[in-house]
């Protein structure tokens, strides 16, 4: 099932406490509570209040982490690599220039299928300079063999925290958690969080079936693999990224046991009876089910389709869920520029093509360098799909980019 | 652990290691650099006074030494980068160009 049907502030019976926080100070909190061997990281706008609040736990000595303090992203996700290939539990974080300047590194995290789990939180890239949020940054480092977990909400960030590590561990594959800059990563809001003992218990021990440091079984690490070799193991990283995507439902049902919050690959909002629909993903998700929600009263049939896992790309899932519409737009927060539009536009115009029946579908730029995205913005949105949707308008052939000042 | 390798270029992407890992350690010996040279060190043992300076400074571990003397140079690994001729005090070791096969 892919379905996400938990209400976001559905009682569960599990025990921790409701708390009022940062998205940020959420993601520490989990990262406190998981406890993990090693964290390599450099501080960067909007994420620097993770790695302040983790440095925090390690300095009053409330987790056993071994904290490294490196010269810049690059050397972070380095140091990371080393210490997952020594066998260690392994996390860092970070943000678009940031996660920019890990590029090489994320490649060779995947590839030699090390389980370090990062958070990134969204934020443009440069250029003009710019801190604030948009989806560039890990949508441009969305073929690296990662998996990418998008939070809605500051719950869902904490959530997919301790989802990630274990998702990581059993698919032996690098995680990657995103939520947005300074919308979610600064905002306080309220969410429930896990006692550190339950959270403990949920990740376990982490023990690594291969390890550098495993002095009675030496190992070789990181060969060079000649054309005879590279191309096998492309299709085995494949093969392993395509199955994390159960991976994640398992973990993700095995969360649900212990927190009562249930999440699939995507959210289903009020879709099943929709005729238009729009998808998206990240904290703009909020504001689409209010105006959802405003539409509906009014008896427009709209409903939405938020993303959580955008790698791998849960094309089959997604086709079905969406088959049944007469018109759907795709939200992106990020531009895929000189294609055909966004990154998340184009895949699930993608997965829909070989769909017997599809709907019309129309691509959205928003949002771009922390730009607001008001209601008012997705209204234009849900007013062009009742227009294609009504045969009154064929769908743009070029991108839509809302909110642009012309 | 001996690694058996037999027919490693034909095989199929589930018999490899995941994440190209060698099930075994110290192996960069096995793969022959030393057609990268395109001049190679030369040893005048008139001059030796086996002070093995070119031992220490090689950065490749290509000069071979036995009982505690220099014993030769291991040109299936030697790169050719004449750190050792820069080295000798003694300027016993002369960097010649390869002629290839001849």
């Amino acid at each position: 099932m892919a379905k996400t049907t938990t209400a976001p502030r559905a009682r569960a019976k599990a025990k921790g406490k409701t708390v009022a926080m940062t998205g940020n100070a959420g993601c520490a909190l989990a990262m406190k509570q998981i406890n993990p061997d090693v964290v390599a990281a450099y501080p960067i706008t909007p994420q620097t209040t993770i790695v302040e609040e983790f440095a925090n736990y390690v300095a009053n000595g409330q987790v056993d982490t071994e904290y490294v303090n490196v010269e810049s992203e690059h050397s972070a996700m380095s140091a990371c690599i080393g210490a997952s290939a020594a066998g260690a539990r392994v996390m860092t974080t970070t943000s678009s220039q940031g996660l920019a300047l890990m590029w090489e590194e994320l490649s060779i995290a995947s590839a030699m299928r090390l389980p370090i789990v990062m958070h990134n939180v969204n934020r443009a890239l440069s250029g003009p300079i710019n801190i604030h949020c948009d989806h560039s940054d890990s949508m441009g480092v969305r073929d690296m063999g990662w998996v990418q977990l998008f939070s809605e909400t500051a719950q869902e960030s904490y959530d997919n925290t301790i989802i990630a590590v274990k998702v990581a561990e059993k698919a032996l594959l690098p995680v990657m958690v995103l939520h947005d800059g300074f919308i979610t990563s600064h905002a306080i809001d309220r969410f429930d969080v896990l006692d550190d003992a339950d959270v403990q218990k949920f990740v376990g021990e982490y023990k690594p079936k291969h390890a550098l440091l495993n002095v009675d079984n030496p190992e070789t690490f990181g060969p060079f693999a000649m054309p005879a070799f590279y191309y096998e193991q492309r299709k085995a990283l494949r093969v392993a990224l395509d199955a994390a995507k159960d991976i994640v439902l398992k973990v993700s049902k095995d969360y649900a046991k212990i927190s009562g919050r249930e999440y699939g690959l995507f959210e289903e909002y009020r879709l099943a009876d929709a005729n238009i629909a729009i998808v998206v993903l990240g904290s703009t998700a909020g504001t689409t089910k209010y105006v959802i929600d405003e539409a509906r009263e009014k008896g427009v049939k709209v409903g939405m389709l938020k993303l959580r896992l955008f790698r791998p790309f849960p094309a089959a899932e997604i086709a079905a869920a969406l088959s049944h519409l007469k018109a759907v737009a795709v939200m992106d927060r990020s531009d895929s520029i000189g294609a055909l539009g966004g990154p998340v536009y184009m895949e699930v115009k993608a997965a829909l093509y070989n769909s017997k029946k599809h709907p019309q579908i129309q691509g959205y730029v928003y949002g771009l360098g922390g730009r607001d995205t008001g209601p008012d913005q997705i209204e234009t949105v849900i007013e062009d799909l009742k227009k294609i949707a009504g045969g009154k308008e064929a769908p743009r052939e070029a991108v839509t980019l809302l909110g642009v000042k012309e | 652990m001996k690694w058996n390798i037999k027919g490693v270029e034909s095989w199929g992407w589930k018999k490899h290691p995941i994440g190209a890992t060698i099930p075994e350690a110290g192996n960069a010996a096995y793969y022959k650099t030393g057609g990268w040279r395109t001049e190679k060190p030369v040893i005048d043992r008139e001059k030796c006074n086996n002070c093995l300076i070119c031992w220490i400074n090689c950065p490749d571990s290509s000069v071979i030494v036995k009982d505690e003397k220099f014993a030769g140079f291991d040109y299936d690994h030697c790169k050719g980068c004449g750190i050792c001729a820069k080295v000798c005090a003694l300027k016993a070791i002369e960097m010649q160009a390869e002629r290839g096969e001849e």
